[in-house]
C-alpha cells in the first residue's frame, strides 16, 4: 500500500500541511526542529491511533488549538481510501472514512499499516519491559486490527480487578461477596487475557526468524540474536506455545492455565492488592549470544537489536494479508555506520513506498533519492 | 472561572452524565438566556421530579405509585424477568415490542472502580422475587460492556442453584463496549429474540 496524499491541520507546529505522494522513496529534508517528524508522527497516528513520542495526546494538539486533524488517502492493491482523524484532548476521537462517519475511531485500523523506525527504538532494548510489551502489542494490532478490542477490554478488566483486589484485601475475612465477584473477575480476565496471551505467543513464533535474520543482516560479525516471550506462566505454559515452528498457542489452554495460576496467587494477590499474573506482567526477551540485551549489548549492538526488531517487524507484515506497509525512517540514517546503513538502505529501496526524514540530504543513502521535499519554518515545498 | 452564581451553576450542571465543561458552559449560558416562564416550567419539573417520583417497589423502575405501570399490567408475563442496568434500558427495551414480560432494574453495574459492588445493586431484591413468584426464565440484559459483562457473570452464578429457571443472555449482535440505551431497536430486537441459555 502507500499514502496518495497526506494532509494535516494544526497538528503539532503545523498549522496546516497539504503533500501528495508517491510510491517509492519520499526524502523530507530540513533543519532540526522544523517539523519533520511530526509530519511522521502524524502518519503513524492514523496507523496506531498513538504516537510514537508521546502517550497523551495533548501535546499533539497545535499550541492554542482545541484540536487536530489528520487526513491520508491510503491505496492498497488499487483501491483507495481516505481516513480522516479528528483529535481533541479529553474527549473521544472523531474518524470517518471517505467521509463517512465511522462508529468507532478503531474502526479505521487496518486501512493503513505502518512500520516506524525512530531514534526512540533504543528503548525497545534499553527501556522497561512495557516498552516491548507496547512493541509486540501495537504489532499484533498492525496484523490483526481485532486486537485493539482485546487489548482494551484486557486493560478495563485489569483496572476493574486491581480495583476489586485493594478493597476486599482490606476488609478480607468479613466479605464473602468481594470473593465471589473476585472469581467473576477472574474469569474475564483470564478469558481475555488468554486471547491476547495467545496472540502475543503466536506472534513472537512468527517474528523470532524474521527478527533473527535481520540481525545477521545488519550486525553479521556479532554473536546471533534471539527474541523469545517470557511469562510468568512459563513452566505451565505446553512445550513449543511461542517458539518458531512450535506448536500453535490456543486460547481454551491458556484459559485454564491462567485460571489456574490466579488461583495459586490469590494470597498474594490479596495482600499487594494487584494482579500479579497475566499477559501484563510478561516481557520479550532479548538475548544476543547467551546474555540479555539489556544491561549487556553495547550501544552498537543495541542499536542493531533495535533495527532488528523493526526490518523484522516489516518483513513478517510484508509476507501476510492485508498489504505491504508503509515504511517510516525518522531521521535513523545518521544513528547508524555504513554497513547498517547500506542494509537498512537495501530492504527501504524494496518497499512498495518509504518515506524518509533527514536533518541533510548526506543523511539519505544514494538508492533512496526519489521525490525530494524541503521542510522550512511552516512549509513542506517540493523540491 | 466566572463570577459567584454562574460559576455555581456551570457546576452543577458539569456534575451531570454526559456533559463535559463545555457543554455545560453552553448550556448556562442558554439558561441565562432563557425566558423566565420557561425556566419556571424547568424549575417546576426538578422540584416534582424528586418529590413526586419514585422507584417501584417491585422492579425498581421508575414510577409514580408504589408499583410501576409494567409491574401493575396484569397482561405482562410473570413468569419471565428481563434484567436491566438502568430504567433507560426498560425503555429500549420496551420500544422493541418484543418483550412481554416484565423487568428488573439493577441500579448499575459491577463497578468495584466506583465501589460499586452486589450490596449496592438491587440483587438480593431479585433473588428474593425469584424465590417468590412463579418465575421461569431470567433474561440478563446489563450492557455489553466490561462492567455489563462481569455483573452478567455474577448473576449467572447467583441464579444456577434455582431449580427449573432458565437463564439467557441477550444473543451478541450488539456491538461489544457499547449501551443498551444506544442499540437501535432492530438490533435489539433480534438480540432478544435470539438469546442464548447459559
Ligand atoms: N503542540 C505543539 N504546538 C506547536 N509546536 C510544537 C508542538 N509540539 C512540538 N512543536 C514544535 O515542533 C518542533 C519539533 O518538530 P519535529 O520534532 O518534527 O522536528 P524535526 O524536524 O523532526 O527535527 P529534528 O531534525 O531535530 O528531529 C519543535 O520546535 C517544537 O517546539
Ligand atoms: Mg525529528
Ligand atoms: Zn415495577
Amino acid at each position: 500500500m502507500y499514502l496518495r496524499h497526506l494532509q494535516v491541520t494544526d497538528f503539532r507546529s503545523w498549522e496546516h500541511v497539504d503533500l501528495p505522494l508517491e510510491p517509492g522513496p519520499t526524502v523530507l529534508v530540513g533543519q532540526n526542529g522544523r517539523g519533520k517528524t511530526n509530519l511522521v508522527e502524524a502518519i503513524g497516528y492514523v496507523a496506531t491511533l498513538g504516537s510514537h513520542r508521546v502517550s497523551t495526546d495533548a501535546p499533539l494538539i497545535r499550541h492554542g488549538c482545541e484540536r487536530a486533524l489528520v487526513r491520508v488517502a491510503v491505496v492498497n492493491e488499487g483501491r483507495e481510501l481516505t481516513v480522516e482523524l479528528e483529535i481533541a484532548p479529553g474527549r473521544a476521537n472523531r474518524a470517518r472514512v471517505n467521509r463517512g462517519a465511522v462508529g468507532r475511531p478503531r474502526d479505521v485500523l487496518g486501512i493503513l499499516r505502518t512500520v516506524l523506525f525512530s531514534p526512540e527504538d533504543l528503548a525497545l532494548v534499553r527501556g522497561d519491559p512495557g516498552e516491548r510489551r507496547r512493541f509486540l502489542d501495537e504489532l499484533l494490532v498492525l496484523r490483526a486490527p481485532r486486537y485493539a478490542g482485546v487489548r482494551s477490554e484486557y486493560e478495563k478488566v485489569l483496572k476493574q480487578r486491581n480495583a476489586l483486589l485493594k478493597t476486599a484485601g482490606k476488609r478480607r475475612g468479613n466479605d464473602p461477596y468481594a470473593l465471589s465477584t473476585l472469581e467473576v473477575w477472574d474469569n474475564h480476565l483470564a478469558t481475555v487475557g488468554a486471547q491476547l496471551l495467545a496472540a502475543r505467543l503466536n506472534l513472537v513464533a512468527d517474528l523470532a526468524p524474521h527478527a533473527a535474520a535481520a540481525y545477521a543482516g545488519v550486525a553479521p560479525d556479532s554473536r546471533p540474536a534471539k527474541i523469545a516471550y517470557r511469562s510468568r506462566l512459563d513452566e505451565a505454559l505446553p512445550e513449543g506455545y511461542g517458539v518458531a515452528g512450535g506448536a500453535r498457542a490456543e486460547e481454551d489452554t491458556l484459559v485454564e492455565i491462567l485460571l489456574q495460576a490466579l488461583g495459586e496467587s490469590r494470597t498474594a494477590e490479596l495482600e499487594r492488592g494487584v494482579s500479579l499474573v497475566g499477559p501484563h506482567r510478561d516481557e520479550l526477551e532479548l538475548v544476543l549470544g547467551e546474555a540479555p540485551a539489556k544491561g549487556y549489548a553495547s550501544h552498537g549492538e543495541s542499536w542493531s537489536f533495535a533495527l532488528a526488531l523493526r526490518l523484522g517487524s516489516y518483513e513478517l507484515l510484508r509476507g501476510e494479508a492485508g498489504g505491504e506497509p508503509v515504511l517510516l525512517l525518522d531521521d535513523v540514517f545518521a544513528e547508524l555506520d555504513r554497513r547498517r546503513r547500506a542494509r537498512l538502505a537495501e530492504v527501504a529501496a524494496s518497499a512498495e513506498q518509504v518515506i524518509v526524514t533527514a536533518a541533510v540530504d548526506e543523511d539519505v543513502p544514494g538508492e533512496l533519492t526519489g521525490a525530494r521535499f524541503v521542510v522550512s519554518e511552516g512549509e513542506v515545498k517540493r523540491a | 472561572m466566572y463570577e459567584g452564581v454562574v460559576q455555581d451553576l456551570i457546576d452543577e450542571l458539569g456534575r451531570l452524565p454526559g456533559i463535559g465543561p463545555k457543554s455545560a458552559q453552553r448550556i448556562a449560558f442558554h439558561l441565562l438566556a432563557t425566558d423566565p416562564v420557561d425556566i419556571g416550567r424547568l424549575q417546576d419539573v426538578l422540584g416534582k421530579v424528586k418529590e413526586g417520583v419514585r422507584f417501584c417497589d417491585v422492579c425498581g423502575n421508575v414510577s409514580e405509585e408504589e408499583q410501576c405501570r409494567i409491574c401493575r399490567d396484569l397482561r405482562r408475563d410473570p413468569a419471565l424477568i428481563c434484567v436491566v442496568e438502568e430504567p433507560k434500558d426498560v425503555l429500549a427495551v420496551e420500544r422493541t415490542r418484543e418483550f412481554r414480560g416484565r423487568y428488573h432494574v439493577l441500579g448499575g453495574a459491577l463497578d468495584p472502580l466506583s465501589g460499586i459492588g452486589p450490596d449496592q445493586l438491587r440483587i438480593k431484591d431479585l433473588l428474593s422475587r425469584i424465590g417468590a413468584e412463579e418465575v421461569t426464565e431470567v433474561i440478563i440484559a446489563t450492557d455489553p460492556n466490561t462492567e455489563g459483562e462481569a455483573t452478567a457473570t455474577y448473576l449467572v452464578r447467583m441464579l444456577r442453584d434455582f431449580p427449573g429457571l432458565t437463564v439467557t443472555r441477550l444473543a451478541s449482535g450488539l456491538p461489544m463496549g457499547g449501551d443498551l440505551e444506544f442499540a437501535d431497536e432492530l438490533t435489539l430486537g433480534r438480540a432478544l429474540s435470539g438469546r442464548r441459555a447459559l
